[in-house]
């Protein structure tokens, strides 16, 4: 069942005076409708047309809202201001029924005259009074819920793009690591005076890494030796600034270097590995990408030989992963996996495994 | 003659703020660089400079820890250095460096804001010169505020408080209520937990637990011990200043860092 809310919460005073006003134009209409064979009558018309509508409108209004809070704190979360058809088509009818029966008495006070009431005819009658009054109640009723259910859908979709434009700008932020990229300008800074054939090798990098990253999140695939040189590029950037703190291995083998993965996938895998595995450790280490087949699954390995998995890490890291996760979720399903585990030899630090289906 | 030392883990960068000191300021004698945290605390107590720039992401020790480190290891007969943060991009750092009114450069460093920084680091060697006594406190007092900052000292999101400590030994894992703990002390790795009859070790560091401990009963009295505050029975302060607790319920004596001394004294 939905439960969500259909109504924003806001501003529910206003919108009820809002709608008795409403209402009364309304039960000015039904008077001049029903005075139209006898124009004379418009008076009487309206002294009773008038009270019944608001009446009606003061039940069911009223009747909607005291049902709707019951049903919150009988179920907790549900909408402040709708109860349910279930409740609002016995609310309608009841109301209707008491306000006709109030309508009709305050209609008989103003005109002096006895109008007889809903249970003293015929049954018949009085069945064709209340299923005719009901109409108008009915009909309020609904462009009332789709009016709160569209409020509502409009308020979602802005909230959603919202959400989405903050994911993106997040995952911008975690690709485009600030501390990297202004440490990596402090570098290119000093080899410009010291060494100017280095310091053009390392902004070339920089560029590719970045056209890279920003390309990235426009979706789209790339074969697997562009997926390699942009770790390089990377690497060879971090490797300016850590000396020989940072040793790097890439191995892809020739026949799967046209294999197509989602562009810089393994990227927060090298970060962290570099961020939370080697720069830490004083010594440094290695860091080493391998692809591999295995039948029919692409197996693709990001390991170093860092302080491991005992620290905790922070929220940088299961950002990182998590993006990674996501995005294999979204692209295969079930079929891909990211496992991250202790390296399990001598050398220590961690692996992280991805392994997802090759596709043409 | 003006020394300082040099904290960073980036060789290039190190080199060139070693440059750029030697520019502005040919009379400073740059002792050395220190590659790591670790080498930076060494290094600063063996030769004592007068400056110590600290790089704030290095391996195995930040240069707030090294800070740290630094200002409770200082010999008490001389003020301890003057501290300048470098830091790339690090936006919490930043404000509590504003907050302390700490000096700070930014990666990369220009040498108009550097001529600004070593300006202000001669006047302050000055005042020093001077004999102002005021000045060894306030810089204790400025680290002090750096450690108690969000995002720098402590997480920037605090984290749930504890209740129990979980000690494993073996297959067992034993459930220490923190109101039994008397003290926790950092070792290497790892964090002793201290208890009227017994003692056991948590792997976590305690820079990651101190914020799940209520600050009110737990106090830092030294960067490597926590003790909780209704355990204390008496701090007695010897002729040269220094602070040592003693305990209800455990024999055991806890120095007191020159940083959190000021914590004790009459009422």
């Amino acid at each position: 069942m939905d439960t969500r809310p259909a109504f924003p919460a806001s501003a529910p005073r206003r919108g009820f005076v809002w709608r008795g006003v409403r209402v009364m134009l309304v039960g000015t209409g039904i008077a001049l409708l029903f005075s139209l064979p006898a124009p004379h009558r418009i008076g009487i018309s309206m002294s009773y047309s008038l009270p019944i509508t608001l009446a009606c409108w003061f039940f069911i209004d009223g009747g909607r809202l005291i049902a709707a809070r019951w049903v919150r704190r009988r179920d907790g979360g549900a909408d402040p201001q709708w109860p349910g058809w279930g409740w609002m088509g016995a609310i309608v009818v009841v109301g209707t029924a008491l306000g006709f029966a109030v309508g009709q008495f305050v209609g008989n006070q103003i005109t002096g005259q006895q109008d007889p009431s809903l249970l003293s005819g015929s049954p018949q009658r009085g069945f064709t009074l209340l299923l005719m009054s009901m109409v108008p109640g009915a009909i309020a009723t609904w462009v009332f819920y789709t009016r709160g259910r569209l409020a509502d859908t409009e308020a979602r979709a802005q909230q959603a793009q919202r959400q989405a434009t903050e994911a993106q700008l997040k995952l911008l932020e975690a690709q485009l690591e600030p501390h990297m990229l202004f440490n990596t300008l402090a570098n290119l800074r000093v080899l410009i005076a010291i060494d100017p054939p280095r310091a053009q090798a390392m902004l070339d990098q920089l560029i590719a890494f970045l056209r890279a990253t920003l390309n990235a999140s426009r979706a789209g695939r790339h074969a697997l030796s562009a997926e390699f040189a942009r770790l390089a590029d990377y690497l060879a950037l971090m490797q300016v600034r850590m000396g020989e703190r940072l040793h790097t291995k890439l191995d892809l083998p020739g026949d799967l270097a046209s294999v197509n993965v989602p562009p810089l996938l393994l990227q927060p895998l090298a970060e962290n590995a570099i961020r939370h595995g080697l720069e830490p450790a004083v010594a440094g280490g290695r860091v080493e990408i391998t692809a591999s087949r295995d039948g029919d699954t692409l197996e693709l390995r990001v390991r170093d030989t860092g302080v491991g998995l005992d620290r905790p890490a922070g929220d940088g890291t299961r950002f990182g992963l998590q993006q990674v996760r996501d995005r294999l979720a979204t692209l295969y399903g079930d079929r891909a996996s990211l496992v991250l585990q202790p390296a399990g030899d001598a050398e220590g630090g961690t692996l992280a495994i991805v392994r997802l289906p090759i596709t043409p | 003659m003006t020394t300082a030392l040099i904290a960073e883990d980036e060789t290039l960068l190190a080199e060139h703020l070693r440059g750029e000191l030697a520019r502005l300021w040919p009379q400073l004698q740059v002792l050395g660089v220190a590659p790591h945290g670790a080498a930076a605390v060494e290094m600063a107590l063996a030769q004592q400079p007068d400056i110590v720039f600290l790089d704030i992401r290095m391996p195995g020790m930040s240069g707030l820890e090294a800070a740290e480190a630094i200002g409770e290891d200082w010999p008490d007969d001389t003020p301890p250095p003057l501290l300048v943060f470098v830091t790339a991009y690090d936006q919490y750092a930043l404000q509590a460096f504003e907050r302390a009114a700490v000096d700070y450069l930014l990666k990369p460093v220009q040498p108009e804001r550097l001529s600004q920084t070593l300006a202000r680091l001669r006047q302050a060697l000055q005042q020093r010169g001077r004999g102002s006594p005021a000045s060894a406190e306030s810089a204790l007092a400025q680290l002090r505020a750096l450690l108690v900052s969000p995002g720098l000292g402590l997480p920037a999101a605090a984290p749930a408080r504890l209740t129990v400590i979980q000690a494993g030994q073996g297959t067992a894992i034993h459930l220490v209520p923190v109101g039994e703990v008397i003290y926790f002390e950092a070792a290497d790795k790892y964090v002793r937990v201290i208890t009227t009859d017994r003692e056991h070790l948590i792997r976590t560091s305690l820079r990651e637990l101190l914020p799940q401990l209520d600050p009110e009963r737990f106090w830092q009295v030294h960067r490597g011990t926590v003790v909780r505050c209704d355990a204390i029975a008496t701090a007695l302060r010897d002729e040269a200043g220094k602070v040592t607790l003693t305990l209800r319920g455990h024999p055991d004596r806890l120095t007191v860092s020159r940083l959190y001394a000021h914590r004790f004294r009459p009422m």
